[in-house]
């Protein structure tokens, strides 16, 4: 079986880059296969039906590919156990730890996030605005002091955060719309450039005006993704 | 499939805040919850859950598959939330809420996860293969962000939007039958595992969504409907869910409660 590994996505998402920086971390050689999303391609299609996302992993001749940023990270981890093994911590109550605060990156910080963001005035934008930031707090106190999430090193919880760590500002400045500050969120604030400073990181991390300029074409796409969000 | 008794030897010892539903009192709790339910635990292990929540259900169906004992708590949630909850999932003051030596661990698919690795020597839900492993994440992961909540808006909505609904459950269903193919379990050669864990609580379900979307499930996906069946006869699915006609009674008793028709 062939193990090349080719990875799908774009580079002004950061779902994406969660997977690129395991990737890196782990020492594992792959092709980035990027993606238009205002035009998506038969290959993504194909390969992410049900979700038509990114990023999509493709390992060797393994189909179907491997979708969904957690479910790829947690494979990485196990098909690769002995490259800087470890992205998800060792004991048990650990994992479900860091599982959980995954979900509520996503779920509860991205969520209302995105709302706040792009949603026009008055449709829950101001209440988006209040969640995010509460529940950026929340995860804030997940740092506990550490370094990192991982503690002495990056590790899952690092990756599924890292968009707070670079794209979070971009989009504050194309939406005008302030939620990760300093005085709001001193220790995540901290977190954001021990991240960002990380050599293996570095890296991944596009340039901020190549993403405002990728992502212009976007902010119409974004607007409308976050006013149907509100409505739910 | 349980069909709930009236009368149980065992009632949970809840530490939930008081009922307030007397005509639902008496068929409410797990009465044919297993034995070892009732037991304050060697295994040290408490699941704080609502009898008829399908996420509760996985772990009560996880923690059967691996013969491990605890002690079962009926979190009270139609009379609000006991203290114990709320400190044990301060972030989303729900149950199910798994006490590891008064450690919580949230959510249901994470609590599965978490006992295949806490208790490694009783059977996993996940196979041993990486590749394996993430699909069988990734279904459960589908399960859980579309079932539901289509299920949701299929009995609480009329309309356009419900009808939406009915062709987004019809997809779901259509897509997990895929999924299946001819296998027995949803774990393949696994047998038992996750995805079928994370589904099983689903199918007593099926007959509601079927009244509101007014559709057969052996019609749209009949290897699903066929799984549904062949899950239901195993032990551990059977003991911890509750009938079709007790989930709509329920959604029944949701439906007033929100004030929908």
């Amino acid at each position: 079986m062939s193990d090349a590994v080719e990875l799908i996505g774009t580079f002004t998402c950061p779902i994406v880059h969660r997977v690129e920086v395991a990737l890196r971390l782990k020492g594992v050689p792959y092709e980035f296969i990027e993606e238009d999303l205002g035009n998506k391609s038969a290959l993504l299609l194909k390969h992410n039906p049900i979700h038509k996302k990114v990023p999509v992993l493709l390992h060797g001749d393994r189909r179907p590919a491997l979708c969904e940023s957690f479910v790829i990270l947690e494979y990485l981890d196990e098909a690769f156990p002995d490259q800087r093994p470890g992205l998800l911590p060792a004991d048990p109550l650990d994992r479900a730890m860091a599982r959980f605060w995954a979900r509520f990156i996503d779920e509860k910080c991205w969520g209302p996030a995105w709302v706040a963001l792009w949603a026009a005035e008055g449709e829950g934008k101001e209440a988006a605005a209040r969640e995010a930031k509460a529940n950026l707090a929340l995860l804030e106190g997940q740092l506990d002091g550490k370094r990192f999430f991982g503690g002495d090193r990056i590790g899952f919880l690092d990756l599924v955060a890292s968009g707070f760590a670079h794209w979070l500002g971009v989009y504050e400045e194309m939406g005008g719309t302030r939620l990760l500050a300093e005085d709001g969120h001193p220790a995540l604030w901290r977190w954001a450039r021990e991240y960002a400073a990380d050599a293996t990181v570095r890296q991944c991390l596009p340039d901020r005006e190549a993403l405002l300029a990728a992502m212009a074409t976007s902010k119409e796409r974004f607007v409308s993704a976050a006013t149907a969000m509100a409505r739910k | 499939m349980l069909s709930c008794s009236p009368t149980s030897t065992h009632h949970p010892h809840s530490t939930s805040s008081q009922h307030s539903h007397p005509q639902t009192q008496t068929d409410r709790h797990p009465s044919n919850a297993p034995t070892m339910a009732s037991e304050k635990s060697s295994s040290d292990l408490t699941l704080l859950d609502f009898w008829v929540s399908p996420f509760g259900q996985r772990v009560r169906i996880a923690l059967a598959e691996k013969s491990l004992p605890y002690e079962y708590v009926e979190e009270d949630l139609l009379a609000g939330k006991s203290e114990r909850l709320l400190q044990s999932n301060p972030v989303h003051k729900k149950i199910p809420v798994l006490l590891h030596g008064g450690k919580p661990v949230n959510e249901s698919l994470i609590i599965v996860q978490y006992l295949d690795e806490a208790f490694p020597d009783t059977p996993s839900l996940l196979p041993s293969d990486p590749y394996a492993r993430a699909q069988a994440r990734f279904w459960a992961d589908y399960v859980d962000k579309k079932v539901y909540d289509c299920g949701s808006r299929l009995w609480k909505l009329k309309g356009e939007p419900q009808a939406q609904a009915r062709a987004e459950m019809l997809e779901i269903l259509k897509t997990l039958e895929t999924e299946l193919g001819d296998k027995e379990f949803f774990g393949g050669e696994h047998g038992f595992g996750f995805v079928d864990a994370a589904f099983a609580p689903f199918t007593p379900w099926f007959m509601s969504y079927e009244k509101y979307g007014e559709f057969k499930v052996a019609e749209v996906a009949p290897k699903i409907a066929a799984w549904a069946e062949r899950v239901g006869k195993r032990e551990s699915v059977a003991k911890s869910l509750y009938s079709p006609d007790k989930v709509y009674d329920f959604i029944g008793v949701l439906k007033k409660m929100y004030g929908i028709e």
